[in-house]
C-alpha cells in the first residue's frame, strides 16, 4: 500500500512542478520568437538540424550583444511530426508565449496546415518546408499575406535534374520515391514537369520508410531499362536503395538522388555504393567547393564551421532552411522591431538576403525569394562531393 | 548492360521475398515462444531485433570486437534486456489481465525506443556484412552474400527451437506451461522461471534478426515497432503458437510483398499481404495452421 | 459497475462549462481549452470503443481508421464538392456504418488476438489508402483549407465556440451511451463479454449485438473525424495511423477499462501528458511517457478509475 501512495503522491507533485515551471516566463527586455520543428518522429532529420540551428544562431546573436541591445528569446516547441500538436504549439506560441513571429513548421503538410493559424492571429510565419504551395494561395494566385518561406520548392530541384538530364541527352527515366510527404512531394512535381522537358516516365515506383529492401522496385525497373533513375527520399531508404543499385548490377543506369542525399553521413552509410551518385544540392553542403569569390562562401563556411565544432556530426541538407529562417526574422527585428506587421512589411520587401541556400529577393509576389540558381549538381567521387560542369 | 529476363525478375522477387520474410518470420517465432507460455502479444518484439542491429553495430563498428565475440556479446545483452522486461514489467502485475499485459508491452517497447533514441541518436547506423557485399549472380538473379545468412539463422533457429522444445527437460516444461499453466505448476514446474526464460529465448531471436538483417537495410531507433506489426502478422497468418506456421506465415508475407511490389503496384505492397492475410483469417479462423482448439482454450 | 449515478455526470458536465471561464483568467493555462477541444474529440471515440472493449470484450486496433474515414468524408465532400459540413459529417457517419458493418461482419467471428490482428490490418490497409489515393486525399501532405462550422450564421470559428460544440457532443454521446449501458443491450453485452457460449445459451443474438456495439463505436469515431477536420481545416494520413489506435487503446487502458468514466479520464490525461505536460521533459518525453504508462498499468490493474476504490480502503482500514 505504500508503494502506491508514494506514486500518487509522487504523480500530484510532478504534475504541480509542470504548472510551476510552466509559470517561469518572460525576460525584460527581449525579443521573443516562436519555432515549431519536428525535432523528433517522422521527420526528426528535418527538424534535428533545424533546432540545433537556430539555438546554435540564437546563442550566437545573443553573445554578441543581442538585438538592438535586446535579448532574443526563443521558444521551440516540438511538433513530432503531428498535425494536431503542431496546430496546437503554434496557436500556443501566438496566444501564451506572444512571440512576434513564428518559424517552422519543418514538414510541407503542416505548414499548410497552420497557415490559416497564422492569417488569423495576424503573425509572421516563415516556413522550412519546401512546397510551393504554402506562398501559393490557389485561390487567389498570390501569396498567403502573413507567410513566408526559406527552402527552395522541390520543383526547383526537379528543373536542376531535369535540366541535367537533358543536357546528357537523357529522355527515358525511371522514377522512386518513398511513401511519405517527403517522397510524395518530389514524386508529383518529377510527374507534373516532365512534359515540359521532354522526359518520358517508364516507371514509377514506390516504397515504405521502413523498408528493409528495394529490390523488387529496382528488378522490375531494370527490366524496363531506362537511361536514368530519379530517387527521392530521405532516411535509412535512400542509403538501402543505392546499395540494391549496385548490386543489381545497375551503375551504367545513372542515379540521381533528390537534395535530400546532401549529408556526407549518407556517403559514409552507403560504404562504397554512392560513387556516381548525382544530386542538386544547395550551397549551404558544398561551402567548401564554392570559389572564394562566391556571394555565400563567407556565410556558410561560417555555419558549416560553428556547427560541425558545437554537433559533431556532418551538416545536413535542411538545418540551413532554419538558419535563413531565423536570420531573416533577427534583420527584421533590428531593422523594425517587434511590430508583427513591421516585421511582414520588411520581409517582403527584403532584397539581397545572402542566406545559406541562396540569395534571397522577397516582393508582394513571391514569398519565396529563391531561383533555380539556387541548387547545383553535384556527383560522389572518391567519397567526397565534386561540382558537376 | 544487357536487359533482364521475365523469368530472372520472378526469380529475384522470390529471393528477395524469403530474405524479407525471414525476417518477419523470426519476429514471429519470438512472438509465438511468448505467447504459448504466457498468452501475451508481446508488442516490445520488434524492439529487441531493434537493440540487436544497434548493439551489434556498438561492439562490432566502435568497440572493434572480432565478429564472432560482438555477436555473442549482443546476444547476451539483449536477452539481459529481455529478462529485465519480465522482471521489471510483466511480473509485478497484480491481477493480470491479457489486455493489461499487451498495455505493458507496448509501454516498454516505447521505453526502449525512447532509450535507443537517447543513445544512439535518430541516424541510421551500418554494419559491414558478415562475407563482403560482392553479390552473386544466378540465373539471372542477383543474391547478396547477406542474404544466405539472414535464411540460413532462421534455419538454425527453427532447427535449434524444434530440438529445444521436443528433446530437453526444459523445452518440454515449456511446452506443459502453453498446453496448461495450472497443471503444469501442479506437477512441480516453476512456471514463473519458464515465463522468464520465454522472454529471455524470444529477446534472443529477436536479436539474432536485427544482427542479421541490419548489413542489408542498416538499423535506426525507430524500426522496431513496423517489425512487430509484420511479425504479429506473420505469427497470426501461420496460426498463433504453431512455429512451422510462424516460418510459413513470415515467408508469405515477405513473397507477397516482394511479388506485389514487382508485379502490381509497389505503393500498395504492403496492403496487399494483409489484405491476403484478412481473407485467410476470414475462411481459416485460427491461421493455417493454427488449430482452433487452442485459441479456445486462451483467454483473452 | 452497472448502475451510473446521475450526479457525477451533472458535476461534470458544470465543470466541463465552467472551466473555459477559469482557464481564460488563469496566465499559465490559457490555452488549455484549446487542447480540451482535442480531448473531447478524442473522448467521443474512447466511449464507443470503450463500450466495445470493456462491455462488449471486442478489442480493436483499427478504430484510428474509423476516425480517419469521417475526417476525410468531411474534408474531401466539403472542400472538393462545396457540400454543407452538417450533411457531410451525416454521410460520412452513414458510410463508417456500411464499412463497420462489412469489416465487423467476418472480423468479429475472430477470437482475441485474431480479432485484433484483423482490425488492425484493415487499419494499415486504410491508411495506405490514404496515402496513395493521391488525387482524392493530397496524398502524405494531407488536405488543408476545409471550411469552419457554422450553424444558421453563427460560426464556430473561436476556440471557446468549437470546446462547447465539441463537449455538447461528448456529453450528449455520454448519456446516450450510459443509457445503453443500463439497458438490456448493456447486460447482453456484458454477458457475452463474460462467456458467448453462455450468452448464446440464455437467447442473446451474440452476432448481432458484438456487430451493433462495433457500428455504434465506428460511428462515434466518424463523428470525432469529422469535428476534427473541420476544426483544424486540415488532414493529413499520419493522425490516423497504427499508433494512433493504440493511443487510443492507451487511454482505455490507463483510465479502466470496465468503466465509462475510465475512458474519460484517461482520454483526458493521456491528451495533456502528449500534447502539453510532457514537454518539459524534452529529449526524454518519450521516455518518461513510457515510464508512466508502465507504472500505471503495474500499480493500477483496474486503471485510474480504481482509484476512487483504493482511496476508500486506505479509510477503511
Amino acid at each position: 500500500m505504500t508503494l502506491r501512495r508514494i506514486f500518487i503522491i509522487a504523480t500530484i507533485c510532478f504534475f504541480g512542478m509542470g504548472l510551476l515551471i510552466s509559470q517561469a516566463n518572460a525576460f525584460k527586455g527581449s525579443y521573443k520568437v516562436g519555432a515549431v520543428f519536428s525535432v523528433t518522429g517522422r521527420a526528426s532529420f528535418l527538424g534535428d538540424p533545424e533546432k540545433k540551428t537556430v539555438e546554435m544562431l540564437a546563442e550566437k546573436i545573443n553573445a554578441a550583444g543581442g538585438i538592438n541591445g535586446k535579448k532574443l528569446e526563443l521558444v521551440i516547441y516540438d511538433d513530432e511530426g503531428d498535425a494536431t500538436k503542431c496546430n496546437l504549439a503554434v496557436k500556443k506560441l501566438i496566444t501564451r508565449d506572444k512571440v512576434c513571429a513564428v518559424i517552422g513548421p519543418s514538414l510541407s503538410g503542416l505548414s499548410l496546415a497552420v497557415i490559416p493559424v497564422a492569417e488569423q492571429n495576424k503573425t509572421p510565419l516563415v516556413s522550412c518546408a519546401a512546397s510551393y504551395k504554402i506562398v501559393h494561395n490557389e485561390k487567389t494566385g498570390k501569396p498567403y499575406h502573413w507567410v513566408f518561406k526559406t527552402p527552395q520548392s522541390d520543383s526547383m530541384a526537379v528543373k536542376a535534374i531535369y535540366t541535367h538530364l537533358k543536357n546528357r541527352g537523357i529522355t527515358k527515366i525511371a522514377i522512386m520515391s518513398v511513401t511519405t510527404g517527403y517522397g510524395a512531394s518530389g514524386r508529383s512535381e518529377l510527374i507534373r514537369l516532365a512534359p515540359e522537358f521532354n522526359m518520358n516516365i517508364i516507371a514509377d515506383e514506390k516504397y515504405g520508410p521502413k523498408d528493409t529492401d528495394m529490390t523488387a522496385q529496382l528488378t522490375k525497373i531494370k527490366g524496363m531499362a531506362p537511361a536514368a533513375i530519379v530517387n527521392w527520399s530521405i532516411g535509412p531508404t535512400q542509403v538501402t536503395m543505392i546499395r540494391n543499385w549496385k548490386d543489381l548490377g545497375m551503375t551504367a543506369i545513372p542515379l540521381y538522388q533528390s537534395h535530400g542525399f546532401g549529408s556526407r553521413k549518407n556517403i559514409e552509410l552507403a560504404a562504397g555504393a554512392a560513387e556516381g551518385v548525382l544530386c542538386p544540392l544547395g550551397a549551404c553542403n558544398i561551402a567548401e567547393l564554392l570559389p572564394a569569390d562566391h556571394p555565400q562562401k563567407s556565410v556558410t563556411m561560417d555555419y558549416l564551421k560553428s556547427y560541425t565544432a558545437k554537433y559533431n556530426e556532418p551538416l545536413s541538407s535542411f538545418g540551413g532552411h532554419g538558419w535563413d529562417a531565423l536570420q531573416l526574422v533577427v534583420d527584421a527585428l533590428s531593422a523594425a522591431g517587434d511590430d508583427k506587421a513591421a516585421i511582414r512589411d520588411y520581409l517582403e520587401k527584403k532584397k539581397g538576403f545572402v542566406g545559406q541556400h541562396g540569395i534571397f529577393n522577397f516582393s508582394p509576389d513571391d514569398h519565396n525569394g529563391l531561383t533555380k540558381a539556387a541548387f547545383s549538381m553535384v556527383i560522389v567521387k572518391d567519397n567526397d562531393w565534386a561540382l558537376v560542369d | 548492360m544487357e536487359k533482364i529476363t521475365l523469368a530472372s525478375q520472378l526469380l529475384q522477387y522470390l529471393i528477395t521475398g524469403l530474405t524479407v520474410g525471414s525476417v518477419y518470420a523470426m519476429v514471429a517465432v519470438g512472438f509465438n515462444i511468448i505467447y504459448n507460455v504466457t498468452e501475451i502479444i508481446n508488442f516490445a518484439q520488434g524492439e529487441f531485433v531493434m537493440l540487436g542491429g544497434l548493439i551489434m553495430v556498438f561492439m562490432n563498428v566502435a568497440m572493434g570486437l572480432p565478429l564472432i565475440l560482438a555477436f555473442l556479446a549482443t546476444i547476451i545483452l539483449v536477452t539481459l534486456v529481455g529478462i529485465l522486461m519480465d522482471r521489471l514489467a510483466i511480473r509485478p502485475i497484480r491481477r493480470p489481465s491479457v489486455l493489461t499485459l499487451i498495455i505493458a508491452t507496448i509501454a516498454v517497447s516505447i521505453l526502449i525506443k525512447g532509450t535507443a533514441s537517447f543513445i544512439w541518436g535518430k541516424d541510421p547506423f551500418d554494419l559491414p556484412a558478415f562475407s563482403g557485399r560482392n553479390p552473386i549472380t544466378f540465373l539471372g538473379a542477383v543474391v547478396q552474400p547477406q542474404y544466405f545468412w539472414v535464411i540460413g539463422f532462421l534455419i538454425v533457429t527453427a532447427v535449434a527451437l524444434s530440438i529445444f522444445f521436443d528433446r530437453t527437460i526444459i523445452g518440454k516444461a515449456m511446452s506443459a506451461c502453453a498446453d496448461n499453466p495450472n497443471a503444469a505448476s501442479l506437477v512441480g514446474i516453476n512456471v514463473k522461471q519458464m515465463i522468464l526464460l520465454s522472454f529471455a529465448l524470444s529477446a534472443a531471436i529477436g536479436a539474432v534478426a536485427g544482427i542479421t538483417v541490419t548489413p542489408i537495410s542498416l538499423m535506426e531507433y525507430d524500426r522496431g515497432a513496423m517489425l512487430a506489426v509484420k511479425g504479429f502478422g506473420a505469427a497470426i497468418l501461420g496460426g498463433l503458437g504453431s512455429f512451422p506456421g510462424a516460418i510459413l506465415g513470415g515467408l508469405i508475407m515477405g513473397s507477397i510483398e516482394s511479388f506485389g511490389a514487382g508485379l502490381i503496384s509497389s505503393g500498395y505492397k504492403d496492403a496487399f499481404a494483409l489484405i491476403v492475410l484478412l481473407v485467410i483469417l476470414f475462411f481459416k479462423p485460427s491461421g493455417l495452421l493454427g488449430s482452433i482448439e487452442i485459441s479456445r482454450i486462451k483467454r483473452f | 459497475m452497472l448502475r451510473i449515478a446521475k450526479l457525477p455526470i451533472a458535476v461534470f458536465a458544470l465543470a466541463i462549462m465552467v472551466f473555459p471561464w477559469t482557464a481564460h483568467r488563469i496566465p499559465a493555462i490559457e490555452h488549455y481549452p484549446d487542447i480540451m477541444v482535442f480531448a473531447g474529440i478524442y473522448c467521443l471515440i474512447t466511449m464507443g470503443l470503450s463500450l466495445l472493449m470493456g462491455y462488449a470484450g471486442q478489442i480493436s486496433i483499427g478504430h484510428a481508421a474509423f476516425f480517419g474515414i469521417g475526417a476525410y468524408i468531411s474534408a474531401i465532400l466539403t472542400t472538393n464538392y462545396g457540400m454543407n459540413p452538417w450533411a457531410c459529417m451525416v454521410i460520412g457517419m452513414a458510410v463508417t456504418a456500411v464499412v463497420a458493418v462489412l469489416v465487423g461482419a467476418p472480423s468479429l467471428k475472430l477470437r482475441g488476438h485474431y480479432l485484433a490482428m484483423a482490425t488492425l490490418a484493415f487499419g494499415i490497409i486504410i491508411f495506405i489508402i490514404f496515402n496513395e489515393e493521391i488525387e482524392w486525399t493530397g496524398g502524405p501532405d494531407g488536405m488543408s483549407g476545409i471550411p469552419g462550422l457554422t450553424l444558421f450564421g453563427f460560426e464556430f470559428n473561436s476556440v471557446e465556440r468549437y470546446y462547447y460544440l465539441v463537449w455538447g457532443f461528448v456529453i450528449a454521446a455520454f448519456i446516450f451511451t450510459v443509457n445503453v449501458i443500463q439497458s438490456g443491450t448493456g447486460r447482453a453485452l456484458r454477458a457475452i463479454h463474460a462467456s458467448e457460449p453462455a450468452a448464446r445459451a440464455m437467447g442473446v443474438d451474440v452476432s448481432r449485438f458484438k456487430i451493433l456495439v462495433f457500428v455504434y463505436s465506428a460511428v462515434l469515431a466518424s463523428l470525432a473525424g469529422s469535428l476534427y477536420a473541420h476544426y483544424l481545416n486540415f488532414v493529413n494520413p499520419a493522425t490516423f495511423d497504427l499508433f494512433f489506435s493504440i493511443k487510443l487503446l492507451i487511454m482505455i487502458a490507463l483510465g479502466g477499462m470496465h468503466n465509462i468514466w475510465g475512458a474519460i479520464v484517461g482520454t483526458g490525461l493521456i491528451t495533456f501528458l502528449s500534447n502539453e505536460w510532457l514537454y518539459y521533459f524534452e529529449e526524454f518525453e518519450v521516455i518518461v511517457y513510457g515510464a508512466i504508462l508502465l507504472f500505471v498499468t503495474v500499480l493500477l490493474p483496474d486503471g485510474l478509475a480504481g482509484v476512487p476504490g483504493i482511496v476508500k480502503g486506505w479509510f477503511r482500514k
